[in-house]
């Protein structure tokens, strides 16, 4: 199935979790959020979100300067 | 509380917004915020809190001036380099606005005594320069119940959101559970930083801090607000509490202040 990982379509297997889908994509967890359709997914649940059909994903990288 | 002549007249632009009024005016004179770091976003909130008429502003920040600096932090100038950060923002407060009463710390906080400075304000604003820095402010923050304004930026991009866990909402540690690992994000030195982004993203801090103290609108609470300088596109996402968060989730870890992680790279504001 198709998803738009940061702007990007891109094909992943079908019920992949979240979890399962930043360890492909090789995703460094430390300094990051993930947001899937305007809602950042809390790193407690990213074992068991599911990962739909169309979702649009963005990885946020965290930014410290002031 | 009575305005003086000077002060309707100075103020008299917000007096005559039904949200704000008298009474609106007469909270943020009375209003005490906190201020950490005079730097890229500190110098545009500062100047903007001051000018509303923020009561008591207190500044935490431990750099001298340096010409560096003055591309984006506005507070400070030319006659200012090589004073103390937190002096040279009180100089340009005390000129804009005498109405305001500065308190000023001078050395980097730390968390023998960063919950009891907490304690005197009625909110804090978050423009400091490295991970650290941000979550001990978030968890000195939560401890003390305070509403937490956090900018934050890098290059051409920021990022803002509120975080009140007192009052379900989601903390730092909700967003991004602990900070990037060293020399992942190169310092702002290195990488540099788009001059006018740092108003921007902190005068967008000093407009959810006025939002806060009056209590109108909706501010960036369970939100996180993304800027893209050279796309120019603001992005709201939902934050929601993480149940698992190690500071305000149902088994929380983190029941005291701690050492935290040294910066990962030298930022400077």
């Amino acid at each position: 199935m198709e998803v738009t990982i940061n702007g990007h379509t891109r094909e992943v297997k079908e019920n992949i979790t979240l979890q399962s889908l930043l360890t492909e994509l090789d995703i460094q967890r430390r300094g990051t959020a993930v947001e899937i359709n305007r809602e950042i997914i809390p790193r407690a649940g990213h074992g068991t979100h599911i990962i739909r059909e169309g979702d649009v994903i963005e990885i946020i990288t965290m930014v410290g300067g002031g | 509380m009575d305005f003086t002549d000077e002060q309707i007249e100075r103020y008299s632009r917000h007096i005559i917004l039904p949200e704000v009024g008298g009474k609106g005016q007469t909270k943020l004179l009375e209003s005490k915020v906190f201020v950490l770091g005079a730097g890229g976003l500190g110098s545009p909130a500062l100047l903007y809190l001051a000018a509303a008429g923020v009561g008591t502003i207190g500044i935490a920040d431990g750099d001298v001036v340096d010409v560096s600096n003055l591309q984006r932090q506005i507070i400070h100038d030319n006659n200012t380099v090589g004073m103390a950060k937190v002096e040279s923002a009180r100089k340009s407060i005390e000129a804009l606005n005498p109405d305001v009463v500065v308190n000023t710390f001078n050395s980097r906080l730390g968390i023998e005594n960063i919950r009891e400075v907490l304690r005197d304000y009625d909110v804090v604003l978050d423009g400091s320069d490295n991970f650290p820095t941000r979550y001990l402010m978030n968890d000195a923050s939560f401890f003390e119940g305070k509403t937490l304004i956090s900018g934050s930026m890098f290059r051409f991009d920021g990022q803002v959101s509120v975080f009140k866990p007192a009052d379900g909402y989601p903390c730092y540690r909700c967003l991004y559970p602990e900070p990037p690992p060293k020399g992942m994000v190169p310092s702002c030195q290195e990488a540099g930083v788009l001059g006018a982004l740092a108003g921007v993203i902190g005068v967008l801090q000093a407009v959810e801090a006025i939002k806060e103290i009056l209590s109108i609108g909706k501010v960036l609470a369970g939100e996180l607000l993304i800027f893209d300088a050279l796309g120019m596109s603001f992005r709201k996402v939902k934050v929601r509490r993480d149940p698992d968060c190690a500071l305000c989730g149902e088994n929380a870890t983190i029941k005291e202040l701690s050492l935290y992680e040294q910066a990962p790279c030298e930022l400077r504001t």
